[in-house]
C-alpha cells in the first residue's frame, strides 16, 4: 500500500502515454504481424494461416526478385550516405572547430537544410540532377560541364547500376549539417584541461588530434552513425519526391507502399516487418548501450 | 596548438569555447576558402528555387536553370499559392495542435521518469523510445484499418491524433533530459517537505520553469508535423491532407510547371525555415535530443 502511494501519482501520470504507446506501437505491430502469417492477399481478405510463406516469397519468389532489388538498393543508397554525411558532417565541424569568424553565420547555413522537408528539396534535386549532358546539360551536369569535368557528367538517378548512389546526393546535403552539430558538440564538451596537458606535453597539434580529440568523439560518431543508419533504412520521402514510385529507385518502405496500392496487405506487412526487424538490428542494441553508459555516469 | 585560451568552456553547446585565433598562413587560408566553397555547395539548390520561380516561359528550361531570370515574374508564386494555399492553412491546424499537446504530455511524462524511479523505470524509458525510431509502415496497414473501421474521415484530425502518439518519445525523451539536468533535486525535496503531491509539484513548481524545454519540443514536433509525408500519404488525401501532399501533387506530375513548383516548394519550406532562423539555437536543442543522450 506505501509502494501504490509512493509510485502511485507517476505511473497514473504516465499511464495514458504507455496505454496509448502500448497499443499504437506493440499493440499495431503484434497486429501488422500477424497480417504478414496470413494470406490477405486482396481487399476481401481471407484471412487463413500461412506461417512464413509470405517472407521465403519475398527472397525466392518475387518476380524479378523485386524485393531483392529493392534490398540492394537500400544498401547503396545506405553506404554512400553514410560515408557522405560523416564525412562532411565532421570535416565541417572540424573547420569550425578550428576557429573562424563569423561561426554562427556558417553553422546556420550548414544546417538550413535540416528545416527543409524532403518533399520540398526533392523538388529541386529531381531537377539539378538532370540526366542531359553536353550542350543541354543542365544543374549538376552543367556546373561539371563548365568545370571542364566533362567525364564527371553523370546520368544521376536514373543509371540502373549506380542511381541510387546518386539518390543519395540530396540526402548528403539534407543531413550533414546535423552531423556537423552532433561532432561540434562533441569537440567542445571535450575538457579545456585535456587540451592543455596535451599542450604542456608538448604534443603538435597533429598528435593532439589524433591521440586526444578524435579518440573522444567515438561515441557521438557512433549517435550519428546509428541515426543516419536508421534515417537511411527508413528513407521514403526523398525518394517519392526525387524520383516517384518507380523499379529504379525502390526501397523497401516505397515497396511497402506499391504492394499496399494493390491491396496485398499480406505481401505488405511481410515486407514492413523486415523493414522493421532491420531498424531493430541497429537500433535496440544501441538503446540498450545508452542505457547502461547513462546508469555508469 | 601553441597558446592555450583560458576562459573555460560554457554549458552552451555550440558555441565556440575559444576565440578564433587569426593567424594568417596557409593553413588559415585553406580553412576559409574551404569554409566558403562548402557554403555554396549549400545554397546552390536554393539558388536554383529562387530563381526559377521567378522565371516563365521558354526561360525554365533545364539548360538555362542557372541563369537569373530574363524577366522576372511573381505568376508562378501565385500559380503555386492558389494551388497550395487551403493546405498550406490546414497543415497551420494540424501543427499547432501537435506541438502543443505533444509537449504538454511529454513535459508530464519527462518529469515522472526523471525523478520517480519506479522498479523497471529504465525498460519502461527503453520501451517509449523505441517507439520513435520505427518504421511506421509496420503500424500503417492496421492503423488504415482501425481509421476505416471506425469510420474516421481522413485527414487532419486523424493526422494530429497520430502526430500526438507517435511524438510522446521524443517529447518524453527532451523533457526527461531537461529536467534531469535543470530541476535540482533540493526543488522537488522542499515542495515535498510542504506536503506538495506529485501533481501539484509539477502543476506549481515545474511547469513555470519549464519554458526552455517547451520551445525545443514546440519547434520539433511543428517541425516534424509540417515537414511530414509518410503519414499524410496514408491517412489523408489532396481535398483533405497537408501541404507536403498538396506540393507533391503540385510537382510530381509527369511534366510539372518547374517554376510553380519550386515557388511552391519555397511556399512550403518558409513557415520552418522561419521557426528555424528565428529559434535556430532552440531547433538545434530538438536536433541534438534526438540522439538520445543529453
Amino acid at each position: 500500500m506505501r509502494r501504490l502511494r509512493h509510485w502511485g501519482p507517476g505511473l497514473l501520470l504516465l499511464s495514458p502515454s504507455l496505454i496509448l504507446l502500448a497499443i499504437f506501437v506493440y499493440g499495431l505491430i503484434a497486429w501488422t504481424t500477424k497480417v504478414s502469417v496470413s494470406d490477405e492477399h486482396n481487399a476481401r481478405g481471407s484471412k487463413g494461416f500461412v506461417g512464413l510463406e509470405n517472407y521465403t516469397k519475398l527472397f525466392t519468389n518475387d518476380i524479378n526478385d523485386r524485393f531483392t532489388h529493392s534490398l540492394k538498393n537500400l544498401l547503396l543508397f545506405t553506404v554512400v550516405f553514410l560515408v557522405g554525411a560523416m564525412f562532411f558532417g565532421l570535416l565541417w565541424a572540424f573547420i569550425l572547430e578550428r576557429g573562424i569568424k563569423a561561426e554562427g553565420f556558417f553553422r546556420t547555413i550548414y544546417l538550413f537544410p535540416m528545416a527543409v522537408s524532403f518533399v520540398a528539396s526533392g523538388v529541386v534535386w529531381r531537377w539539378l540532377m538532370n540526366p542531359n549532358k553536353g550542350d543541354n546539360a543542365g544543374g549538376l551536369n552543367a556546373v561539371l560541364g563548365s568545370l571542364g569535368l566533362d567525364f564527371a557528367q553523370s546520368t544521376w538517378w536514373t543509371n540502373p547500376n549506380w542511381g541510387m548512389a546518386s539518390m543519395a546526393i540530396p540526402a548528403i546535403w539534407q543531413l550533414s549539417g546535423y552531423v556537423m552539430a552532433l561532432f561540434l558538440a562533441g569537440f567542445r564538451g571535450i575538457p579545456q584541461e585535456l587540451r592543455e596537458a596535451a599542450a604542456m606535453d608538448g604534443a603538435s597539434t597533429y598528435r593532439l588530434y589524433r591521440n586526444v580529440i578524435f579518440p573522444q568523439l567515438t561515441p557521438v560518431a557512433l549517435s550519428a552513425l546509428i541515426i543516419l543508419g536508421h534515417m537511411s533504412m527508413k528513407m521514403f520521402d526523398l525518394i517519392m519526391s526525387v524520383s516517384g514510385p518507380q523499379w529504379l529507385t525502390e526501397v523497401p518502405a516505397i515497396y511497402v507502399w506499391q504492394t499496399l496500392l494493390t491491396s496485398d496487405y499480406a505481401k505488405a506487412a511481410a515486407i514492413s516487418i523486415i523493414l522493421l526487424l532491420l531498424v531493430a538490428v541497429v537500433i535496440v542494441p544501441y538503446l540498450i548501450y545508452t542505457n547502461r553508459q547513462e546508469k555508469n555516469a | 596548438m601553441t597558446a592555450v585560451a583560458t576562459p573555460p568552456p560554457t554549458i552552451e553547446t555550440l558555441a565556440p569555447a575559444r576565440k578564433p585565433k587569426n593567424r594568417g598562413g596557409v593553413g588559415s587560408i585553406i580553412k576559409y576558402a574551404l569554409a566558403l566553397l562548402f557554403l555554396i555547395i549549400v545554397l546552390m539548390p536554393l539558388y536554383v528555387l529562387i530563381v526559377t520561380s521567378f522565371k516563365s516561359g521558354s526561360d525554365i528550361g533545364v539548360a538555362s536553370q542557372w541563369n537569373l531570370p530574363d524577366k522576372w515574374t511573381t505568376a508562378s508564386w501565385e500559380k503555386a499559392w492558389t494551388a497550395l494555399q487551403p493546405a498550406f492553412f490546414r497543415t497551420f491546424q494540424l501543427a499547432i495542435p501537435v506541438a502543443i499537446i505533444s509537449s504538454l504530455i511529454g513535459a508530464a511524462n519527462g518529469f515522472v521518469l526523471s525523478r520517480w524511479r519506479f522498479p523497471g523505470a529504465d525498460i519502461v524509458f527503453t520501451l517509449i523510445l523505441f517507439g520513435m525510431f520505427i518504421p511506421y509502415q509496420a503500424v500503417m496497414i492496421p492503423l488504415r484499418e482501425i481509421v476505416t473501421t471506425l469510420g474516421i474521415p481522413p485527414g487532419i484530425t486523424t493526422l494530429v491524433f497520430v502526430h500526438c502518439v507517435y511524438g510522446i518519445p521524443i517529447c518524453t525523451l527532451i523533457f526527461r533530459n531537461y529536467y534531469a539536468t535543470t530541476v535540482p533535486e533540493e526543488l522537488i525535496e522542499a515542495a515535498r517537505v510542504d506536503g506538495a503531491g506529485l501533481l501539484r509539484t509539477f502543476g506549481r513548481i515545474i511547469l513555470p520553469i519549464s519554458i526552455p524545454g517547451f520551445v525545443v519540443t514546440i519547434i520539433w514536433q511543428f517541425t516534424s508535423a509540417w515537414n511530414d509525408y509518410l503519414f499524410a500519404i496514408f491517412l489523408s488525401n489532396t481535398r483533405n491532407g497537408p501541404i507536403t501532399i498538396a506540393l507533391n501533387a503540385l510537382a510530381g506530375a509527369q511534366s510539372p510547371d518547374y517554376a510553380a513548383s519550386m515557388a511552391g516548394a519555397l511556399i512550403t519550406s518558409l513557415p520552418t525555415l522561419l521557426v528555424y532562423v528565428l529559434l535556430g539555437r532552440w531547433f538545434i536543442g530538438g536536433l541534438m535530443a534526438g540522439s538520445v543522450k543529453s
